[in-house]
């Protein structure tokens, strides 16, 4: 699966293939003609990726290639076991959790999981949790906070699930407890923005001591096609729409909202996912050296304040 | 027989000297009743036939909390920035200016501290002329200072909530207001302050997904419209028709999430045994 951009790039790559399987056989000399050809390519994609717009960004983030959450966290630890269930009402799938080392030091992961075909992406429900999904990311954050494990949640979600079970079993509630608990924790909480960061239900595992943004990745309060229905009614502006929410990594930095940009290889993650993994991996340690060195206390009050001065008002 | 007999046929009066009867004279509730407006307020705007709450501000609000209708008013003068430059098919600027002036409020929440029944008592009320009751930076500022009050001098803190959610022209500024008013509340928490959220006729979105179901009470008006999604977006995702009561306090109430609904008229002496019961 290709989007639009990506494949002025393909077409270039499978001829560069062409050539060298030509070259492979034959005696003919293109050596020079592949070093060329592999320049011209270098250069198109740093152009292409450097100039991404912000629809394209959001394109990226929901790559039918992208790693998820689970990939990631395999590819990040030695041994992971997944815990399930909010010991309530289910285990909802499209919420993931479990213990895992992290360059020997166990860490507590939580993270939306999305499905790779359709049987899978029905069973993960678009990686859209439930009510339970949050209760059980809340359980799994008091354990992690019980047994002092360092939390980090890996944020992918289009939304929280707006189904009718998903209001009876108090959807608002749930993500509302979320975001009060998590600031209370006491132990360091890392989240990650991998993929799509949608409203209150990426926000509902997303507050920490740090929040980063991979590259490619949007969060922001709605989505550009919600946004282009309601502001424009119509749902042909997301691309006006991603640009007024400024919903990309860098926007966010520019405003204050998110602690870092975690860089992408060229092209995005789901080209070279285990050197994406390594430099996730790299964040998270760097990250938890500093967190450390502070006292439960001053996280907790750092974490508050970090959030409470978000905000632009005039008086 | 008629008592009068009309000696000129038809109407003589001119149209430019006819008399309208002034607007908003009258009220018609959703059941068809109609009520004079005088009656309704004296009725904490509640009509007395079939009991409807009828949609109204902060300044009602304080109206009816307030002993004598004094309060002090806090941060009265917070506006709206306009962080993201955001333009639709208007820009941000130009609909909060034609707003402030359309409403004669600075935005979707005005928060005061005063007495209720001679009980200390700040209360933030949002109103939803304003935008829609959009939270965006200056409700998430302006709550969060109220509960700093709360947390200075040890009073309770009531919140009413009437909005559709979060406020899209301040994007990723409006989604951190649900994070800025939780943490104060978590702080509220910890210090044994009691906070009684009051849920009104609408409160959905990041509204209910933050402060308005952090109640040490979570309370309602009857009849109000609570949910997360709303019910277009759930009908749209799931195909089918929503059962009838569907988000209603009714509804939130059965599966657990409020507390008690309350009627309006009872609202200020209810308010007031319970923060009795916690004090005594």
């Amino acid at each position: 699966m290709l989007l639009e951009f990506e494949k002025p790039i393909a077409d270039l790559e499978s001829k560069l293939q062409e050539m060298k399987d030509l070259a492979k056989g034959k005696s003919i000399d293109l050596t020079s003609d592949i070093q060329s050809l592999e320049e011209k390519i270098q250069a198109l994609k740093k152009e292409t990726f450097q100039n991404l717009t912000r629809w394209q960004r959001v394109q990226l983030s929901r790559h039918a290639d992208r790693p998820y959450s689970l990939d990631y966290i395999y590819e990040m630890t030695n041994d992971f076991i997944e815990l399930h269930g909010d010991r309530t009402v289910k285990d909802d799938k499209a919420m993931v959790g479990g213990l895992g080392d992290i360059d020997g030091r166990t860490v507590m992961f939580i993270g939306q999981q999305k499905g790779r075909n359709t049987k899978q992406r029905q069973e993960r429900n678009f990686g859209m949790a439930n009510p339970e999904g949050y209760r059980k990311a809340l359980r799994l954050m008091k354990m992690a906070e019980k047994f002092n494990k360092p939390i980090i949640t890996l944020i992918d979600t289009p939304g929280a699930f707006p189904g009718l079970e998903a209001e009876e079993r108090g959807q608002g509630e749930a993500i509302a407890r979320n975001l009060k608990e998590m600031f209370m924790l006491k132990v360091p909480v890392i989240c990650i923005i991998i993929g799509e960061g949608a409203s209150g239900g990426a926000l509902g595992i997303a507050i920490g001591d740090k929040v980063y943004m991979l590259e490619n990745t949007w969060y922001s309060v709605i989505s550009p096609e919600s946004c282009s229905s309601i502001l424009w009614r119509s749902w042909d502006y997301k691309e006006q729409a991603a640009e007024a929410l400024k919903l990309t990594a860098s926007d966010m930095q520019k405003n204050g909202l998110i602690d870092g940009i975690i860089e992408e290889p060229l092209g995005g993650a789901h080209k070279d996912m285990k050197s994406m993994a390594k430099t996730i991996k790299a964040t998270i340690i760097q990250a938890l050296k500093e967190l450390d060195k502070l006292a439960p206390e001053d996280r907790i009050n750092q974490r508050i304040d970090k959030f409470c001065s978000m905000g632009v008002v005039v008086e | 027989m008629a008592w009068f007999k009309r000696t000129d046929k038809g109407i003589k009066t001119s149209t430019q000297e006819k008399k309208d009867t002034p607007d908003g004279l009258w009220f018609k509730t959703p059941q068809g009743n109609i009520i004079h407006t005088r009656e309704l307020k004296n009725n904490a705007f509640v009509c007395p036939d079939d009991d409807y709450h009828v949609k109204i501000g902060s300044k009602e609000y304080f109206e009816l909390l307030f002993d004598d209708n004094q309060f002090e008013e806090l941060d009265a003068n917070v506006k709206s920035g306009d962080p993201l430059n955001f333009y639709d098919t208007k820009s941000y600027k130009s609909r909060i200016a034609d707003t402030i002036k359309k409403t004669e409020l600075n935005d979707a929440v005005r928060t005061a501290v005063g007495k209720m029944n001679k009980i200390d008592l700040v209360v933030a009320c949002m109103d939803f002329n304003f935008i829609g009751g959009s939270m965006g930076s200056v409700v998430g500022e302006k709550i969060a200072r109220a509960i700093d009050h709360s947390l200075k001098y040890n009073i309770p803190f009531l919140m009413i909530s009437k909005s559709g959610g979060a406020r899209m022209m301040e994007a990723g500024f409006s989604l951190m207001q649900m994070a800025k008013t939780s943490a104060k509340l978590a702080l509220l928490d910890k210090a044994g302050i009691p906070y009684i959220s009051l849920l009104t006729d609408p409160t959905t979105g990041g509204v209910t997904a933050s402060y308005a179901m952090l109640g040490d009470f979570n309370i309602a008006e009857p009849g109000s419209l609570i949910g997360f999604a709303g019910p277009r977006v759930i009908r749209e995702t799931i195909g089918k028709d929503l059962p009838k009561g569907f988000q209603s306090a009714e509804f939130v109430l059965e599966h657990g999430f409020l507390d008690f609904i309350i009627d309006r008229r009872q609202l200020k002496n209810r308010l007031t045994t319970l923060l009795n019961l916690l004090k005594n």
